[in-house]
């Protein structure tokens, strides 16, 4: 009974990590070829796709890795680029409240890509929740795990030149930017992103432009929230 | 290959940027309970910081690209109108940025 309830779950999970999977696959083998091209194989790979998780801070890792930079500034960088993923985590409050068991794993494995699976699940009533997000998550994860080390295999085998390939980071902001462009009216959060990060670029430097434009950007942000419930409004 | 300073770092930056995607992911359900809504600023930033972060990062991913000197950046011009026009068009995150990737390389190996 325990086992079919288990089987069911990953039998209704399966289908819905199909895109997932076949992203998943590519990036994560771009992002372990990366690796390797940088000098860092297997275990570094694995280690980093196990316990980061979290795609966009790995490839930006690689560079932090090969430059040896100091794991403050890791830090910093990880807080800065997975800031999104504390909004994810307030819009699954209500979703994982029932959840009693793996919900630190849960919480652990919530990607982009998985929390856009689960946000919008509705796990039929005949199945057990805990399982099915378990699977999500699970199955995601062996994927991204999979194909970073399949890349790495591949890295060792690989004859061709890969200068330009860590453009494939670039092409994934690009993406979410249209699509998160395509999906809104309104345009000013994103304008008011790209604004302020090309400002400080140009006042501060591309080295040590991150952290003065991510307090600008918040500030900017809230000016419309303050002033009166228009910003407010205007959201959603 | 990586000597045992250089290893010993690495690892303490892997841990670092584990630590800061763990507290990223779990601060939300430290801070607010369940059972009440989160106060709405937090709640306003969550509809609108997200598509400022991206901006950042897309910017971020461009930094070092010089207008004045080597390519003036018209590879990373062309890859970028490429997977917007190609994303907006097909909708395919895979084909976008595959075809992003694939036409960037091409262009700094070969042409430029």
């Amino acid at each position: 009974m325990r086992k079919s309830r288990k089987i069911a779950a990953l039998r209704y999970a399966f289908p819905k990590t199909l895109p997932v999977m076949v992203g998943y696959l590519f990036l994560g083998m771009a992002y372990g070829i990366l690796m390797k091209a940088n000098g860092f194989g297997f275990l570094w790979v694995l280690a980093m796709s196990t316990f980061v998780y979290a795609g966009s801070l790995q490839y930006v890792g690689v560079t932090l890795l090969a430059g040896g930079a100091h794991p403050v500034y890791g830090f910093l960088m990880g807080l800065m680029i997975n800031a999104r993923h504390l909004f994810y985590g307030i819009s699954m409050l209500g979703k994982y409240r029932r959840v009693n068991r793996f919900r630190a794993y849960l919480i652990f494995a919530l990607t982009d890509e998985t929390f856009s699976v689960v946000c919008s699940e509705t796990v039929p009533p005949r199945l057990s929740r805990e399982w099915v997000y378990l699977w999500i998550s699970l199955l995601n994860q062996v994927y991204w795990v999979a194909g970073s080390l399949a890349g790495v295999l591949l890295g060792s085998l690989i004859t061709f030149d890969t200068k330009g390939l860590d453009f494939a980071l670039t092409a994934l902001f690009v993406v979410i930017f249209t699509e998160q462009w395509k999906s809104r009216r309104d345009h000013v959060p994103a304008l008011i992103g790209v604004v302020c990060s090309v400002g400080c670029v140009l006042i501060f430097g591309s080295g040590s432009f991150i952290i003065p434009a991510m307090v600008m950007i918040l500030i900017v942000l809230s000016v419309p929230y303050i002033r009166g419930k228009k910003g407010r409004e205007n959201v959603g | 290959m990586l000597d045992k300073t250089e290893g010993m770092r690495g690892i303490c930056l892997i841990l670092a940027m584990a630590a800061a995607t763990l507290l990223t992911r779990f601060l939300p359900f430290l801070l607010f309970s369940p059972d009440r809504e989160a106060p709405k600023y937090v709640e306003y930033l969550g509809k609108t910081l997200p598509f400022a972060t991206i901006g950042l990062l897309v910017v971020y991913c461009l930094k070092d690209v010089s207008l004045a000197g080597g390519t003036h950046g018209l590879p990373e011009a062309a890859a970028v109108a490429a997977i917007v026009v190609l994303h907006w068009w097909r909708g395919n995150t895979l084909l976008s940025i595959g075809a992003g990737t694939l036409l960037y390389m091409v262009l700094v190996q070969t042409v430029f």
